[in-house]
């Protein structure tokens, strides 16, 4: 079930996997996919599991066959690094191959993957606008109409049982911020201030669950 | 068997007054034979001094080139150097040519140098320690010499992933010094095979024990008022441990939780009108305040401490009068240990009070002192030993120097802890070390461990070994944040979870190293929070395992319970509370499983007499909820205690023998276990404890750009890819063990079969009103439990503040956390 959240003048979906949907123009937008951290970390030592790009291509397969958009725009960090898209494994490289053919398939640059990826397919652009709506990596001081992730928004919630802790959109009238949608992405407190400062008048969140979202002011 | 000390011992015991002990001879006497030692000794036996005296007696006569001849291992850094100390005095006034130095984490650089390129006689250090030293290529040479090993405290080690580590250690040991002996130093305990094998090491043996002359004299002091139905902290019987206190020179109060130490703290000081010294340890408290406590202890300059086991090891401060127990005991080998805390002499009884704080508990101390009288001892035999240390010992031993992997087995095997590895296991171990052990193999390039053409297996570059050294350890901790008073030069209290510093606002109260705070706000890894506050305040819980009531104390509980005849001894309200129960319903058998069916405010409630500890009554409760929902009873929620578990549904249930039907251990299981918290928990640890995410990194200082995962997304990811992974396994192995205690929920479920006693009952029976006092403190969860959690504090805040209001919810209301 999505969240209906009007903004700019458009009718946007919050999706509970963490991708927003705008209907009206058939786009798709997910942040932060971070493709190939898990070989990232094996070079610097840390031999985690191999299948983080394999888990997030397929969440997204997931959301391209519910959705069926025309655009997908990814908000940049799409891989871990620059060099992240020559170490996907052949499948997960075919995989992306396909989605990048059928769609039309926007990288939005990132801190981690300024150069465009190589060999996957897209577009490279470094934001995208379309009506009156602006889609970047990191929100700016004062913008408007701006769709953004970079900061992987996560928020803590006090219940009756002890402390939830989830991954979540936080948006405002002026500004959304997407969660990070790659198996491996951490996440930062909305409190904190890299997060706060571009919400001066607070905002809500919509932290994840298996079928929903759950929605607090902040 | 040799009668006497030689020479300057001799001399050096007459001018004290002593004379050594028959124990002291024997482990002499081992010595000059060459045998492996395990010493089971009560505390205050000199077990100490017996450990080291063959090693002294063999360095008194000044060798030609000093090497290192004695390793001594113990489980704290605090005790490697008190007994550094306490060593030192001897040997300087006997004029020995001995060079005792320590080695642990606080060891500066500037020594360790010195201390491989010249070490000294004796090195006093820690089981992590160790296995750093171990892990560097002269570690070969600098062990070659080595004549003894000493591990003291062995009880407490076996059985822990330390333990497991050690025993890896000392497996190595035996390779790089085949002739050096072994020495263990332990406590009485129950179960003295796996220790003699610990120490054996893939060898023999032999035992040596000393017998308890003076049994504890232990007495169970009640509350003034009424015995209270519920509760834990005890702090009703807080005047009476104060008058205690008074009456004696110096008492140890322990409790069971660091909470609790902080409680019943506060409460003694309202009562201390006379202001007498007491003070406060446990474990969260900063390193230096407590070295303060035990430093005042020692000199005798308090009357009383409030401590946790923070204080069950360490040495024998003296002068203790008594000891005060305030809570369950949970255990007799426990209790025996924090008795034996006070009058550290062997000859005369050790005094004890045990302090219960609710009814239960009555029970559960009076079959504690009989357990104690019984000499009845308990406690579970430790298992076999985690993969996860498995795979850090691996690294660490290719640090070293290049091995092959039928020799590394071999050795590994004579850990006693991995006597029955398999090589399965072992080559999964291997291989997860070598590069991540994966189906879908995608990290040559990145392997740890490289097999050169003779099969030797050699670590892949210096960084690796590097990182490895610097990511030692088996004890992980919980995300921790240092607690600081603001302010310029504010001193250092100690460490809270992050999870409780989340929980707080500006300005809240709360309650900790014995002060009443006011938390001010986080800075990085600081809370920084001022003295002072008002209002009720919280206090900090702590994860991780706390430990249930044994199995043998829980049997004596039963036993007792169900006979009449030996109730003379409990106090009168304690009595009147098991006879109405009898009479109402009916008490529950030594075997068989009793189970209460009422109704009550529109719900039915059922409780289960497990008397199984809490662990095994929490997954009991979990997998009872899940076929209760099949079963169409519509579970709302269950709590757990050591003694019972009650749930709570919307239908009656009435299929009561299916409900507790054997295969409740099946899939259901596997499936609920999963997705628990408890299992994430366990993961992380498996995942330090093994390298496959890092404590510490190089340069990580520095830069902050290192790339970490979190082990949930970690888990959820491995999870689906490869169930059988070596690192799920380990991690199943642990949940087994110990937060499941799924031992002791399939023996309830074996006692149970065809022995279940239903009593339908129109109201709540007297044994079952503490469990229901209890309901609300359950907190295991599982992802979907979470959402629902979620979905009622949205309704909450929705309804407390109009759909559309964005301001911030008032105090109390539900929230979010961190808002300040």
């Amino acid at each position: 079930m999505t969240a209906v959240f009007h903004f700019g003048g458009e009718m946007l979906q919050l999706d509970p996997a963490g991708a927003l949907v705008w209907p009206a123009a058939r786009v798709l937008v997910v942040a932060d996919l971070h493709l190939e951290k898990g070989s990232a970390a094996a070079r610097g030592g840390q031999l985690v599991p191999p299948w983080d790009s394999r888990v997030t291509l397929e969440r997204l397969t997931l959301l391209l066959r519910r959705y069926a958009p025309r655009t997908v725009v990814a908000l940049g960090d799409s891989f871990h690094d620059d060099k992240g898209a020559s170490r996907l494994s052949p499948t997960d490289a075919a995989t992306l191959h396909r989605m990048t053919s059928a769609v039309d398939f926007i990288w939005v640059k990132g801190n981690h993957d300024p150069g465009p990826p190589q060999g996957v397919g897209g577009t490279a652009v470094a934001e995208w606008i379309s009506a009156r709506l602006c889609f970047r990596h990191q929100a700016a001081t004062g913008a408007t109409g701006e769709i953004s992730g970079h900061f992987h928004p996560k928020a803590r919630v006090v219940t009756r049982a002890g402390e939830v802790v989830r991954p979540c959109f936080m948006a405002d009238g002026r500004k959304i911020m997407l969660p990070a949608f790659g198996a491996y992405t951490g996440g930062l407190d909305v409190r904190a201030a890299a997060i706060a400062s571009h919400f001066p008048r607070g905002g809500r969140v919509f932290l994840l669950g298996a079928q929903r979202l759950f929605s607090f002011p902040v | 068997m040799p009668g006497t000390l030689p020479e300057p011992f001799a001399i050096w015991f007459a001018a004290r007054g002593w004379a050594a002990r028959p124990h002291q001879l024997a482990m002499l006497a081992a010595a000059e034979a060459g045998e492996n030692v395990l010493l089971i000794a009560p505390t205050g036996g000199g077990k100490t001094l017996a450990g080291f005296l063959p090693s002294l007696v063999a360095l008194a006569t000044p060798r030609e080139k000093p090497r290192l001849h004695t390793l001594y291992v113990s489980p704290l850094k605090a005790l490697a150097t008190d007994i550094a100390r306490n060593l030192t005095a001897p040997v300087t006034q006997m004029g020995l040519p001995i060079r005792i130095e320590t080695r642990t984490g606080d060891t500066p650089a500037d020594r360790r140098k010195r201390q491989r390129e010249n070490p000294p006689d004796m090195l006093l250090t820690t089981p992590e320690s160790l296995a750093l030293l171990l892990s560097l290529e002269d570690a070969p040479a600098m062990f070659a010499a080595l004549a003894c090993v000493i591990v003291d405290e062995v009880h407490a080690l076996a059985g822990t992933k330390r333990g497991d580590q050690l025993a890896l250690c000392l497996a190595r040991l035996a390779t790089l010094a085949p002739a050096a002996r072994r020495v263990g130093l332990s406590a009485t305990i129950a179960h003295r095979a796996p220790l003699l094998a610990y120490i054996a090491c893939g060898a023999a043996a032999r035992l040596i024990e000393v017998a308890e002359s003076a049994p504890p004299q232990i007495s169970m002091m009640l509350p003034e008022q009424k015995i209270a139905w519920s509760g834990r902290m005890g702090l009703a019987s807080a005047s009476a441990v104060m008058k205690r206190i008074r009456a004696a020179g110096m008492t140890i109060v322990f409790v069971n939780t660091r909470a609790q130490a902080e409680l019943l703290f506060q409460e003694l000081w309202r009562l201390n009108e006379e202001t007498l010294p007491i003070a406060l340890h446990h474990g969260s408290l900063d390193i230096a305040q407590r070295r303060r406590v035990e430093a005042a202890m020692a000199e005798g300059a308090l009357r009383a401490v409030v401590a946790t086991s923070s204080l069950d090891l360490g040495i024998d401060w003296g002068g203790v009068d008594q000891v005060i127990q305030v809570g369950a005991p949970k255990g007799t080998a426990r209790l025996l240990q924090r008795v034996g805390r006070a009058n550290h002499r062997m000859d005369e009884p050790s005094l004890a009070v045990l302090v219960p704080a609710n009814r239960f508990e009555v029970l559960e101390c009076e079959a504690a002192i009989s357990g104690v009288a019984a000499r009845e001892l308990d406690g579970d035999a430790p298992g076999p030993g985690g993969l996860d240390v498995l795979a850090q010992h691996l690294l660490l031993m290719a640090s070293c120097r290049p091995y092959l992997p039928d020799d590394m087995f071999d050795e590994v095997r004579r850990a006693a802890p991995y006597a029955a590895l398999s090589r399965q296991d072992f080559d999964d171990a291997l291989r997860f070390v070598e590069d991540g052990g994966y189906a879908l193999s995608h990290y040559e390039r990145w392997r740890k461990l490289f097999r050169d053409s003779q099969g030797m297996i050699h670590v892949a570059n210096a960084r690796v070994a590097r990182q490895a050294r610097m990511n030692i350890g088996t004890i992980v901790e919980m995300p921790l944040l240092k607690v600081r008073i603001a302010g310029r030069g504010g001193m250092a209290l100690g460490e809270v979870e992050e999870s409780f510093a989340n929980g707080l606002r500006e300005g809240d109260t709360f309650m900790f190293a014995g002060r009443l705070l006011v938390f001010l706000r986080i800075r990085e890894i600081t809370l920084e929070c001022a003295e002072g506050g008002t209002g009720t305040p919280a206090v900090p819980a702590y994860g991780g395992t706390r430990m249930s009531l044994t199995t043998n104390l829980a049997a004596r509980v039963r036993a007792m319970l169900h006979d009449p005849a030996r109730w003379k001894t409990l106090p009168d309200q304690v009595r009147e509370w098991l006879a109405m129960q009898a009479e109402r319903s009916e008490l529950p058998a030594p075997d068989g499983l009793l189970v209460e069916i009422f109704p009550r405010e529109q719900k039915w409630y059922l409780v289960a007499y497990g008397f199984e500890g809490r662990n095994a009554h929490q997954t009991l409760g979990m997998l009872l909820t899940r076929r209760m929902e099949r079963f169409g009873y519509a579970p709302l929620g269950f709590v757990a205690t050591e003694y019972v578990i009650g749930v709570w549904s919307a239908n009656e249930p009435l299929d009561i023998d299916g409900l507790f039907n054997h295969d409740l251990l099946g899939e259901d299981l596997e499936l609920w276990m999963a997705e628990t918290s408890m299992l994430r928990r366990t993961f992380r640890n498996v995942a330090v404890i093994s390298g496959l995410v890092e404590r510490h990194h190089p340069g990580a200082e520095k830069n902050r750009r290192q790339v970490t995962v979190n082990t949930d997304l970690i888990y959820n990811v491995l999870r689906k890819h490869q169930p059988d992974h070596v690192l799920l396994r380990a991690t199943w192995a642990d949940a087994r063990g110990g937060l499941t205690d799924l031992g002791r929920l399939n023996q309830m479920l074996d006692r149970a079969h065809g022995r279940i006693r239903v009593q339908r009952l129109d109201r709540v029976s007297p044994l079952a009103v503490p469990v229901l006092l209890d309901i609300g403190r359950e907190s295991v969860r599982t992802p979907a439990d979470e959402d629902s959690l979620l979905l009622e504090t949205e309704e909450l805040v929705a309804e407390a503040l109009g759909t559309v209001a964005m301001a911030p919810p008032k105090r109390r209301a539900p929230r979010l956390a961190g808002a300040r």
